[in-house]
């Protein structure tokens, strides 16, 4: 089989990788990330009008009543109205202002969620985030390292981190929020990307074991033609269910469907670029991927 | 000839399959709107003529009903009703006709039919953001509870030293009970007296000039007792609050060391609510100061009614027992039919008592009323920018101050009420103050039905659609092997969804998202098994080696990719709360099942269509074009 000469082009990929990298981190530390009331902590209302909203009258009156900071949105339909209160007011804050809101129309409003999370939990939850992601890199590494080798787990972070990196600076980028539900994407985007990379490695292995008289460079190519025809199927599938998702799946999980999309399409390119460029500069050979002698045939030697 | 399964294995596909539909299957069943019947006290029974006056009440308004039912002996009734618009006109006008001894709560009655109950098979429940309802998380104060259970150990102490005379200072200080005295004689009668009082303390003796000290310290173990009792305490209260809201399926649960969670489904009145959930209270029982106390050991209180607006009372600083100790209070009359309240103590509490009243009868008690306020302070952080500084504070007032007619025991009486509305006002402030620690909102989440109906709606709609791309997508790459493909991948589906019901687990938004990721992913299997089937083809194998090593050399990889993920699933299942765990859930037993349907389910159907025959080509697609093209270009 005729291998695509994917490494020829490796350099090309670390400079988009790094330009991609470097743009995401800038947007990251100039604009930060759009957070998510799970994490800022405050009071998010959302109502349906009977008919279209007048968005002017609704800001109006909920600056003559005092709520300071209010964001008032439509979405969706013009009847769908999104009021979001910053950290500090009350819990009791979210219903009384849709009483208000109703005092304040002939209009019938009909109320379909309001969301309260305190300073505390915010917090919180923005911590666990950042350590579960961590755990799960850290993990994932130790299981690579010890099924693999650890050349495989540095290039299987490095793809995972470039994925995360990636993902957060689109929504930094976009502007879109994030929320819990983003996080677990997030996270399962770690597992999904993380999938490919190992599937792509098992090849490597297999083929570095196997393929005489070829640089581990050709080992790589060929091995990702072979994983290739796989990776696209897979990954096919996946964003086709992922589009029906953002596509049909509602408001409330729209956020998670499209980290999950851009996780899962840099993902693919990832598993292949990425992770096995990391390798190669490593200077993988077959030296690393040799089946251990059996110490057991030595050890027998010692015994009386 | 090879590939062909023997018969156990067969069977054992087809009996796991079959218990997968059996327990998919009441999710099938829609379940009815009803409405939900319950004695407001747990005494009341509902019979007959109760049941035949909500059956009057609802035909005469037009609302359609079916199925009425006496549950759980007659604690409780259901009413089906044909038409869900109605199931909030029909709650208003049943709680109308049966008056306050009566709770209705609105529900959904599962329709599952008596073949799959036998089994045990029931639906899975549906989530908040899927039925609608509210969630609450609330934190206990756990620094007032240990800070009162501090209080609780200097009073103690100070008490017995005054009897035991032994002269010395006493004061509280962070985690201790600071005691100095004057000779190393009394430090030792003194540290011979707590270890009796309350072994469970550490002590330590301080010597400097002139002064011996003793320090008691609370143990990290007695503290975290505190507070776990603080917190399971608060556990009961609320429970039994939450049944006063009249919910069908609560749930009430611990997270963490002083979190609770609070899931009411169907509720819509989330201010009724959080007004009964948050009652947040406690009570205390001082001696009223004697008129010649020293202003250090006295302090004025207000009374809480308005009725008697502005009056003050002078209390002890000491206190004698707190709402810790108070497991019921009732409203009732004495034999002369004047209003009392009964109140009834735990051992401890009536022991206090008894000790703190036998030698001041006559004097009198009053009865403080502790309502967990917040005060709110803005602030100018260093960026200029203003900061809302809240800052939780205790209002203190008196409820009552009855003059102590007799020494008091494990239960008393409070006399002297004026009017029966008084007194059960009373009972109720005092069991609503028996709260061990201040709990405080600190997230809700609030979903009407409207939306909840919504997000089960588009969630089938987008597993529908996703899962029909990829069936065509399947069938159009692998032909045959793609179907085999695609019926395991539907076997998969309802595997996922038996496993779930199996196992009681919540289907959540996530959950859902969970589901059609799972589709996505869980062909991945299968497409690993193809592509080297495949390549085997490409490289000169016969068909039957060709699937047997194709499947073969898969394993080891598809293992791999799905060890890594289920690590993945599991460490999100552990730090998520509520809809994220719901879709760690999924994601994990989804990884689980498709990793039998594809691996042993698609090869029972491979083997099934082209085992243990001869063939000469096989239907997989992408290969006869040309053998030297790799997989992803061809077809």
């Amino acid at each position: 089989m005729n291998a695509i000469p994917f490494m020829k082009w490796r350099w090309l990929a670390v400079a988009l990788s790094a330009i991609a990298m470097l743009a995401a981190i800038a947007s990251l530390s100039l604009t930060q990330l759009n957070w998510g009331l799970d994490f800022t902590g405050g009071t998010l209302v959302e109502v349906e009008y009977s008919d279209s909203a007048d968005l002017s009258a609704i800001r109006a009156t909920l600056d003559q009543e005092g709520y300071e900071g209010a964001v008032v949105v439509s979405f969706g339909t013009d009847r769908d109205v999104l009021v979001r209160l910053p950290d500090g007011y009350s819990d009791q804050q979210g219903v009384l202002m849709v009483d208000k809101l109703r005092a304040a129309t002939v209009m019938s409003i009909e109320l379909r969620r309001i969301e309260f999370v305190g300073p505390q939990v915010g917090a919180e939850l923005r911590d666990d985030g950042g350590i579960a992601m961590l755990t799960a890199l850290g993990l994932v590494m130790l299981y690579v390292a010890f099924r693999f080798q650890i050349k495989f787990a540095l290039g299987a972070v490095i793809a995972l981190a470039h994925d995360v990196v990636f993902t957060l600076g689109f929504f930094s980028l976009t502007g879109l929020e994030f929320d819990l539900t983003v996080l677990a994407a997030l996270l399962a985007v770690v597992g999904y990307s993380l999938n490919d990379t190992i599937v792509v490695s098992d090849r490597i292995r297999e083929n570095l074991r196997k393929v005489r008289r070829a640089s581990p460079s050709e080992v790589i190519d060929i091995s990702l033609t072979e994983t290739l025809g796989r990776t696209l199927v897979t990954s096919l599938t996946t964003l086709l269910v992922l589009a029906a998702l953002a596509l049909f799946g509602g408001e409330m999980i729209f956020g998670f469907a499209v980290a999950l999309l851009v996780g899962v399409a840099v993902g693919t390119y990832s598993s292949m670029y990425v992770a096995a460029t990391t390798l190669l500069q490593l200077g993988v050979d077959k030296e690393d991927v040799m089946i251990p002698k059996k110490e057991g045939a030595d050890q027998e030697g010692l015994m009386p | 000839m090879n590939n062909r399964y023997p018969l156990w294995k067969n069977l054992l596909i087809l009996t796991v399959a079959l218990c997968g539909f059996y327990y998919a299957a009441p999710n099938l069943y829609a379940p009815d709107p009803a409405l939900q019947i319950a004695g407001a006290s747990s005494s009341l029974q509902i019979d007959d003529r109760i049941m035949s006056r909500a059956e009057t009440a609802l035909s005469e308004a037009g609302i359609g009903f079916f199925g009425e039912e006496l549950q759980n002996e007659g604690k409780s009734a259901l009413f089906r009703l044909n038409d869900r618009e109605e199931q909030l006109r029909a709650q208003g006008i049943l709680a109308r006709e049966l008056g306050d001894s009566f709770i209705v709560a609105l529900n959904l009655a599962p329709t599952t039919p008596e073949w799959l109950l036998e089994g045990g098979a029931t639906p899975m429940k549906l989530g908040l953001d899927l039925s609608g309802g509210v969630h609450f998380k609330l934190e206990v104060d756990v620094d007032a509870a240990t800070e009162r259970k501090l209080t609780q150990y200097e009073t103690g102490i100070q008490k017995r030293l005054r009897e035991e005379r032994i002269r010395g200072r006493i004061s509280l200080d962070a985690q201790k009970v600071a005691m100095q005295f004057r000779t190393e004689e009394d430090r030792e009668a003194a540290r011979r007296e707590v270890v009796d009082l309350y072994p469970e303390l550490f002590l330590d003796r301080v010597d400097e000039k002139e002064t011996w000290s003793l320090y008691a310290e609370v143990t990290e173990q007695t503290m975290k007792e505190v507070v776990d009792y603080a917190v399971a305490q608060n556990l009961t209260t609320i429970r039994n609050r939450v049944n006063e809201l009249g919910v069908s399926e609560p749930l009430v649960q611990r997270q963490g060391s002083n979190r609770i969670v609070v899931e009411l489904p169907g509720i819509q009145d989330t201010a009724e609510a959080k007004r009964i959930l948050g009652k947040v209270a406690n009570l205390e029982f001082r001696l009223v100061a004697e008129a010649n106390a020293p202003v250090s050991q006295r302090q004025r209180f207000e009374y809480r009614s308005p009725d008697r607006g502005g009056m003050t009372e002078w209390l002890e600083r000491n206190l004698i027992i707190t709402g810790e100790s108070v497991s019921n209070a009732q409203a009732g009359f004495d034999q002369n039919g004047q209003p009392n309240v009964t109140i009834s103590l735990d051992g401890e509490g009536g022991m206090l008592m008894s000790r703190a009243t036998r030698a001041n009868i006559k004097r009198r008690m009053g009865v403080l009323f502790i309502e967990r306020k917040n005060r709110t302070r803005y602030e100018q952080d260093e960026n200029g920018e203003e900061q809302v500084i809240r800052i939780p504070y205790d209002e203190k007032k008196l409820l009552t101050a009855p003059v102590i007619q007799s020494a008091l025991g494990a239960q008393f009486q409070i006399t002297g009420l004026d009017n029966p509305a008084e007194a059960s006002e009373l009972a109720l402030m005092l069991r609503a103050g028996a709260l061990a620690a201040p709990i405080t909102f600190v997230e809700e989440r609030t979903v009407g039905p409207s939306l909840g109906a919504e997000n089960i709606r588009l969630g089938m709609k987008s597993v529908q659609v996703g899962l029909a791309l990829v069936v065509i997508f399947m069938m159009l790459y692998y032909r045959v092997f793609g179907i085999a493909a695609v019926v395991a991948l539907a076997g998969n589906l309802v595997l996922l969804v038996g496993v779930m019901s199996l196992l009681g687990a919540t289907l959540t938004l996530p959950g859902i998202a969970g589901i059609v990721l799972t589709v996505g992913m869980a062909v991945d299997a299968n497409v690993l098994i193809f592509a080297r089937i495949r390549e085997e083809i490409r490289g000169g194998a016969p068909p039957q080696t060709a699937i047997s090593n194709g499947f073969d050399r898969a394993i080891e990889t598809i293992l791999d990719a799905n060890i890594t993920t289920l690590i993945v699933a599991i460490i999100l299942y552990a730090i998520g709360t509520g809809p994220i765990k719901g879709f760690a859930v999924t994601l994990s037993v989804g990884i689980l099942t498709s990793m039998f349907s594809s691996i042993m389910g698609t090869r029972a159907l491979i083997n099934l269509i082209y085992g243990g025959r001869r063939v000469k080509s096989l239907s997989i697609g992408g290969v006869g074009h040309g053998g030297t093209q790799p997989a992803g270009a061809a077809s």
